[in-house]
């Protein structure tokens, strides 16, 4: 059996590489030697524990299907028509992928809040957001959306329009070309994003605070959960935060996108 | 019953219309970018000229002067190009039976006409494959067999051969040859094989406009472009007539046989005759033999037990044993000599 042979990859480059690892992995290494494992089941089992990962789990589940239902089609508009002001929109679009978490929870907060823009007509409804439950779900839809339409849109690119235009000529609607062409051939690009989004939703802190608040079991989710206890519990906090790396890794394992393929 | 289309595209320089009746099969021929496939996009509803009109059996597709303009998904024209592009993530039943199923045929009976069409090119055990592992050929069938089921009313092939190995192109064109019988259909090619055998009749484009239109075995025994000359592997050199010789356009005289409908002085002709036809000297002959030009060898290319002597617009078919008596190479001058009884000479239509 041969092996084929990298070519051209200076030596010296491992160093950073290896030093860039190293500098990831060390801080998870940290947190294993720090957890209390005598009593590591009894903290992850309390009962603001368990609702704050059943909250997370929820609302990151509930983020991603959101992300899926609007995401999905911003994509498709970015990746398939052409309009003016496009390349604005589109950087607008990708804004909470830079913008600090903390400044989203406050722009929503101005947005959905009691004095915010929508605020007067959804007190009309009897609609209240803020601090709620769905608070937290839009909190992690904004800042997640956008890492599912930037991995979407380029897998779109990438598929190109060519099967497209063949299913077209073969007599398929727009509706069935999405359906039976468009959808399965970037369905590996939707997963990699849903898992992104899911992630990202997971991880959120910053807009979740701002806009959410933190109420055990209605807003407060795991990342909440793990800056509160870092106060009053350590002990808890290390294990949870371990949890969360846990659930993290296996979402990201469970979802990463095989590389073999074309 | 017929095709109508016509179409102006001033970004590509593109100007023609051409007809073709119902059950025709017209090849459209010309140099890369003479705005072949251009037509064709245009036809399947892919690219919007300026002006431009498509009919298809009385119902018009597109009409720029009117403002109609169906998507391609309701023209049922069908394209086949060089790349299969079968949906990597249906196997070849499933692809087949795309068309039927975009009408709204139920599954089971889109199978079946799927196997139908399958069987027709051949590829039947194919069906449960996924396309990823099939060869180029077997691809293309399957592609053939997928336009096919989608029943459209009009059938595009842009090149349909050019990416497959020689060895399976002469099965493939006797499957297009049955399935193109009875359709309307025009076909892009580089190959007069092609033209020949699949098609009734030739359209010649040349910058964007249509230079030739004519019964394909006519175009290619007596071509009037220079395109078509080549594709039938014959000298063409346009000039005009004087009653008695050609003058030629780019300066020479040429003596020929002027061919029915006789060219009255003054007419646009062409004149074309064989590469075997013509004697090959180092040098221009002594005396005043008629015919002969000083040329620059190009390019020297085997032809069977012949070579045949490419220049800037002429070949010459010669054998092995002449080439090394002349040292004939690339880039060395020659004199190409013809005899007039040799030379047909046609009036441009």
């Amino acid at each position: 059996m041969g092996r084929t042979r990298t070519v051209g990859l200076p030596g010296w480059l491992y160093v950073p590489a290896l030093v860039g690892a190293v500098f990831v992995l060390l801080p998870l290494v940290a947190i294993i030697t720090k957890v209390d494992w005598a009593n590591f089941g009894t903290l992850i089992t309390s009962e603001s524990s368990k609702d704050a990962l059943l909250l997370s789990l929820r609302t990151s589940a509930a983020t991603t299907v959101l992300c899926v239902l609007l995401g999905v089609p911003m994509a498709l508009v970015l990746a398939r028509t052409t309009f003016p002001g496009q390349n604005v929109l589109r950087s607008l679009v990708l804004l909470p992928l830079v913008l600090p978490p903390v400044v989203g929870g406050l722009a929503l907060l101005y947005t959905f809040g009691r004095k915010g823009l929508l605020g007067h007509a959804l007190e009309v409804m009897d609609i209240r957001i803020a601090f709620s439950t769905m608070a937290v779900v839009l909190a992690q839809t904004f800042v997640a959306l956008p890492f599912l339409v930037v991995s979407l849109e380029g897998a779109l690119r990438t598929a190109g329009q060519r099967y497209e235009v063949v299913a077209a000529g073969l007599g398929a609607g727009p509706t069935t070309v999405f359906r039976r062409v468009t959808l399965p051939l970037v369905l590996p690009g939707l997963l990699a994003g849903m898992v992104l989004s899911f992630a990202r939703a997971l991880g959120e802190f910053g807009a979740t605070i701002t806009f959410a608040g933190s109420l055990q079991g209605v807003t407060r989710t795991l990342p909440l959960e793990i800056y509160l206890q870092r106060e009053v519990d350590p002990d808890a906090a290390v294990a949870l935060a371990l949890l969360l790396v846990v659930v993290a890794v296996v979402v990201i394992a469970l979802a990463r996108p095989d590389r073999r393929e074309p | 019953m017929s095709l109508e289309l016509g179409a102006r595209v001033a970004e590509r320089d593109v100007d023609a219309s051409f007809e073709i009746n119902t059950g025709q099969t017209v090849a459209l021929l010309g140099e890369n970018g003479a705005g072949k496939s251009t037509l064709l996009a245009v036809a399947a509803g892919l690219l919007r000229p300026e002006r431009g009109r498509v009919v298809l059996d009385g119902q018009p597709l597109l009409d720029t002067d009117n403002g109609v303009d169906l998507p391609p998904h309701r023209r049922g024209v069908a394209l086949l190009s060089q790349d299969p592009l079968l949906f990597p993530h249906l196997t070849v039943l499933d692809n087949v039976a795309f068309g039927p199923r975009s009408r709204g045929v139920p599954r089971r009976d889109a199978q079946q006409q799927a196997e139908h069409w399958l069987s027709q090119v051949g590829a039947l055990d194919l069906a449960g494959r996924k396309p990823g592992g099939l060869s180029g050929g077997q691809a293309q069938r399957v592609a053939i067999a997928r336009a096919l089921a989608a029943d459209p009313r009009l059938l595009l092939l842009d090149e349909p051969m050019a990416s497959l190995d020689v060895e399976v192109t002469p099965a493939l064109r006797q499957t297009l040859r049955g399935v193109l019988a009875d359709r309307t259909a025009v076909i892009v090619t580089h190959d007069v094989l092609d033209a020949l055998l699949l098609a009734d009749r030739v359209v010649v484009l040349e910058n964007g406009r249509i230079v030739e239109d004519g019964d394909t075995r006519v175009v290619l025994t007596r071509p009037r472009s220079r395109f078509a000359a080549r594709l039938a592997g014959v000298n063409l050199l346009a000039g005009t007539w004087t009653g008695d010789h050609v003058e030629l356009d780019d300066g020479g005289v040429l003596f020929g046989m002027a061919a029915e409908p006789l060219p009255q002085p003054g007419d646009r002709v062409v004149a074309t005759f064989k590469p075997h036809a013509v004697a090959v000297y180092r040098d221009l002959p002594q005396g005043s033999p008629r015919n002969s030009f000083g040329v620059r060898i190009d390019e020297l290319e085997p032809l069977g037990d012949l070579i045949r002597l490419r220049t800037e617009q002429l070949s010459a078919d010669v054998t092995l044993q002449a080439v090394a008596d002349l040292d004939l190479t690339p880039g060395t001058w020659a004199a190409f000599s013809v005899k007039a009884t040799e030379i047909d000479v046609y009036r441009l239509a």
